[in-house]
This record gives structure tokens, C-alpha cells and sequence, in this order.
């Protein structure tokens, strides 16, 4: 925290928006809240994909089930964000992470769940009948045929959430929790804009990122989608 | 991660915080506070709909402005409705004020409307389109007569998005210096009140829900023989209730394949 005590110049001292001198100065600040970004937002979103794993199997077996997990994730993800993360953090340590973590995990899983759902409604009907003639079970239907052809739907999830996950965690800077939101508020606490725009710009990229690696990802693993094109 | 069930702050502490009349009254009294919030909201409704409707018509009704729409759309989700109000509060012709919040909030409002008006109004039937131009309709009727009366239900199902994202987004107002139900929040933080920022919340989180409730009945109102049974017209979109402009096809095996018309997402809540 020493760069804090140093006395401001140039650009600084201007509190310009765009500004070398800040990015050099506070170059551990900002680097600390990016890392840390990342690791919530990457934990948060390996974490929804495992929680939708039991809720898809659940909502495959039953048109009504379905209904009824896409209806909860609804109520969840209709919450707004900064009431859902004060609303279970009495329940954790005040100032862990792990409370905004399982609230963005909540918000996930309409997302997801929504995409995997049509993705496999999707899947042709007469495909899953030759899987079935061909003798195979239950199991081997999901893991074989029916999930690797969802696969693109369920990656256009991921991407939306993956952005979304990285919006939505900078609101936990206002109570003063995870990484670019934090830098953000404190920017504006102190009224240094270097540090809201250094801050709003991160947030952005690192959602577009976000992007760019799944679509390069869906990309990579489905290739038939861009062939039939 | 630690599990801490302190008798101080638990969800029920904020219930009896919610139970003291002194919470709800006066000029910090969550009734002022939900109050301006909802107007707040209204005003920023308001503008995003005179916006976004008449330009999702009109792009809609020639089909150009496509990727456009969609590109501003997914930025709309990439940016953080929180970095939007502080930048705009840091700006000199804004500053922390009322009118602050409401175009911030504005900004987020757009897109659903915006990518739902579009969506609908280009989706219009090409032979309804030729058959209302047969029958001697000019292009402003088709317009209005045609094309806005088809699109409704999918520009409702928008506005109500927007609505309850912009909703949810005011809460935030308070701090860029709204008195909105964000206050009681980030005071009872500062000072570790944990009952209040609870009860709070449990208060912000039920007006939501409600108001996603009521606009989804607007929304069925507006849309013409909604399917299925009573619940699903009550439901809301999210909850599998008639705001989804079509449901996915049943997955069991051997079912007929009407296939499903994909939902525009849901953006970001704030």
C-alpha cells in the first residue's frame, strides 16, 4: 500500500482517465485484482457446470422435472445480485469470496441449464431411435450420442455465462469482496478515474476473453457445425 | 470455507429487523426507499422503451441492423451495470445525481427491448407481409398494422426482462447517491448491520420476484391464445411459464420435432 502514500504527479495529479503513470505505479493493485478476478470467476464457472451436471440428469427424466428445475434456477436468477450475495453471506466468513462464488453458481445455472435443455431437445429423434436400436443403453445414449450433439448449444451456454459470471462478480467490489469490482469501487471511493476506467476496461476484456477462448473451444470440438454451414 | 453460523446474522434477524416498524417509515424507511426505486425504475423504463421500440420497428420492418442489434446486445451483458453507473457519476455533465442513475439504468434496458423489437418485427411472415401489401396496405400501415400487432408479444416479453433487470439494477443506484433499497444495504455493511442489509435484501429480492410475476401477466394478457394450462399463463418466462415465446420440444424418444425457435437470452441481472 505504499504507492498510495506517494505524492501524486503529472497525470495523477491531473486525474486523467487515461493514464501511464497509474497503470506503472499500481501496477501490483491491478495485477492482484486480475488474478483474483480470474480465479472466481474461472472457480465459479467450473463449479455451475458440475452443479448442472445432477440437475440436467434430474430434468431429463420427467417433462414436469424440467419445468421444475428451470423454474427454480428462474426464481434464483431473478434475484437481484447484491441481495442474493448479502443474502448468504451471514452464512460464510464475512469477507471470504465463497458466498459471491455459490451466488454466481446460482445465477449460472438458468443459463446453462436453459441451453442444455434445448441443445438436447435438439438432438433428431431418429438418431437416438438408431442408438437404441443399435442396443445402447441409457448411459452410453447421453455420454455417446446425445450430449456430443447438444455440444454446441451447451457451449453457446457457457459462453453467455462465462460473461455474465464476470459482470456479475464486480458487484461484489461494493462490499467491499472480488478482485476488478473492488478495484473499481475503490477507484470511485477515491475519486481516481485512471483507476474506474483501468478498472470497467479489465472487466470487459476479461469477459471477451472469456468469449474468445469457448468459441475457440466450440470451435475445436464441434467442427461439423461449421462444415454443415 | 468456514461455515459460520453466528446467532447475529442469520437470514431470521433480518426478518425480525423487517418486523421493527421503525424500518419501513420516515425518510430512510424502506417504504420511501422502494418507492423512489420503482419510480427511478419507471423513469429509466420509460426511456429505454421510447428508444429502443420505434428503432427495433423500424430495423425490423426494412431487416437490416441485424448484427448490430445482437452486437449490442452481448455488449450490454459484458459490461458491468455497476461500472456503468460509476463512470457515468465520474463524468462532469452527469455527476452523482438522479438523472445519473436513471440513464445508466436506461442503458441497460435497452438492449432486450432493442433485440426483442428487432427479433419479432423481422420475423414477420413474408407472405403476411405480401398479403397486407396486396390488400393495399402502404408500408407505415404494414407497420403498425401488420408487423407491431405480431411483434407484441415478443416486445412484452422484453420489456419485462428490462424491466426487472433495470429494477434490479437500482438497487445499485444508491451508490452513486440515489436513495434507492441499495442504501440501507451498503450503510448496514459499513457498520456491520447485519439484520438490516438482510432484511433488506429479503425485501429487494421479493419485489423483484413480484414484479417479474406481474409483468408476466401483462405479457400473457398481450399474447394471443398463450397455450397450455392456467399456470403456465401465470408463470413467468423464466419459471417455464408462457413469456417463452415457444417451449423446447419434449425429449422423449419418437416425439414429433417441431423444432424449437431459440429464446433471446436473458441478459445480465444487475
Amino acid at each position: 500500500m505504499l504507492s498510495a502514500l506517494v505524492v501524486p504527479r503529472g497525470c495523477l495529479r491531473d486525474n486523467a482517465w487515461i493514464c501511464g503513470e497509474y497503470l506503472t505505479s499500481r501496477k501490483h493493485d491491478i495485477l492482484h485484482a486480475l488474478t483474483l478476478h480470474v480465479e472466481l470467476s474461472a472457480t465459479a464457472l467450473a463449479l455451475s457446470l458440475v452443479v448442472a451436471i445432477p440437475l440436467t440428469l434430474i430434468g431429463m427424466r420427467r417433462a414436469w422435472l424440467r419445468s421444475a428445475v428451470l423454474g427454480v434456477a428462474g426464481v434464483v436468477y431473478t434475484i437481484p445480485s447484491l441481495a442474493l450475495f448479502v443474502l448468504i453471506t451471514p452464512y460464510f466468513d464475512f469477507y471470504s469470496n465463497t458466498p459471491i462464488v455459490i451466488a454466481l453458481v446460482g445465477y449460472a445455472q438458468l443459463l446453462l441449464l436453459r441451453n442444455i435443455f434445448t441443445g438436447l431437445a435438439e438432438v433428431p429423434a431418429d438418431v437416438v431411435d438408431a442408438a437404441q436400436g443399435m442396443g445402447y443403453g441409457q448411459w452410453r445414449l447421453l455420454t455417446r450420442v446425445q450430449l456430443p450433439l447438444a455440444l454446441p448449444a451447451i457451449l453457446a451456454g457457457l459462453r453467455v455465462t462465462s460473461v455474465s459470471t464476470v459482470a456479475l462478480l464486480s458487484i461484489g467490489g461494493l462490499l467491499g469482496r472480488g478482485g476488478l469490482g473492488q478495484l473499481l469501487y475503490d477507484g470511485y471511493q477515491q475519486e481516481l478515474n485512471a483507476q474506474v476506467l483501468t478498472a470497467l476496461v479489465l472487466i470487459v476484456a476479461l469477459a471477451l476473453a472469456y468469449d474468445a477462448v469457448l468459441l475457440l473451444v466450440q470451435r475445436l470440438t464441434t467442427p461439423w457445425t461449421r462444415a454443415a454451414r | 470455507m468456514t461455515l459460520r453460523l453466528a446467532p447475529t446474522s442469520k437470514i431470521g434477524d433480518g426478518f425480525s429487523w423487517l418486523s421493527h416498524g421503525s424500518s419501513w417509515t420516515g425518510s430512510g424507511g424502506l417504504l420511501h426507499l422502494a418507492g423512489r426505486q420503482l419510480i427511478i425504475s419507471a423513469e429509466s423504463l420509460a426511456l429505454a422503451l421510447v428508444v429502443a421500440v420505434p428503432v427495433g420497428l423500424a430495423l425490423g420492418h426494412i431487416r437490416k441492423g441485424g448484427s448490430v442489434v445482437t452486437a449490442l446486445g452481448n455488449l450490454g451483458r459484458a459490461v458491468p451495470t455497476i461500472g456503468i453507473l460509476i463512470l457515468l457519476s465520474r463524468i462532469g455533465a452527469f455527476g452523482v445525481r438522479e438523472r445519473t442513475a436513471v440513464i445508466a439504468l436506461a442503458i441497460f434496458g435497452l438492449p432486450p427491448i432493442l433485440t426483442n423489437t428487432y427479433t419479432a418485427t423481422a420475423a414477420v411472415d413474408d407472405d403476411t407481409i405480401d398479403a397486407a401489401r396486396g390488400m393495399g396496405m402502404k408500408p407505415g400501415q404494414v407497420l403498425t398494422r401488420v408487423e407491431l400487432p405480431l411483434a407484441l408479444p415478443l416486445i412484452a416479453a422484453g420489456v419485462r426482462t428490462a424491466a426487472v433487470q433495470v429494477f434490479a439494477t437500482a438497487t445499485l443506484a444508491s451508490y452513486v447517491g440515489d436513495a434507492t433499497l441499495g442504501l440501507p444495504i451498503e450503510a448496514g455493511n459499513n457498520q456491520q448491520l447485519y439484520d438490516q442489509v438482510v432484511g433488506t435484501a429479503v425485501v429487494v429480492a421479493v419485489l423483484a420476484l413480484a414484479l417479474d410475476v406481474t409483468l408476466g401477466r401483462v405479457q400473457a394478457l398481450l399474447t394471443p391464445g398463450s397455450p397450455g394450462p392456467v399456470w403456465r399463463r401465470v408463470l413467468p418466462a423464466a419459471w417455464g411459464g408462457a413469456g417463452a415465446p415457444r417451449r423446447p420440444a419434449p425429449m422423449d424418444a419418437g416425439a414429433p420435432e417441431p423444432l424449437p425457435t431459440r429464446e433471446v437470452e436473458k441478459p445480465t441481472v444487475g
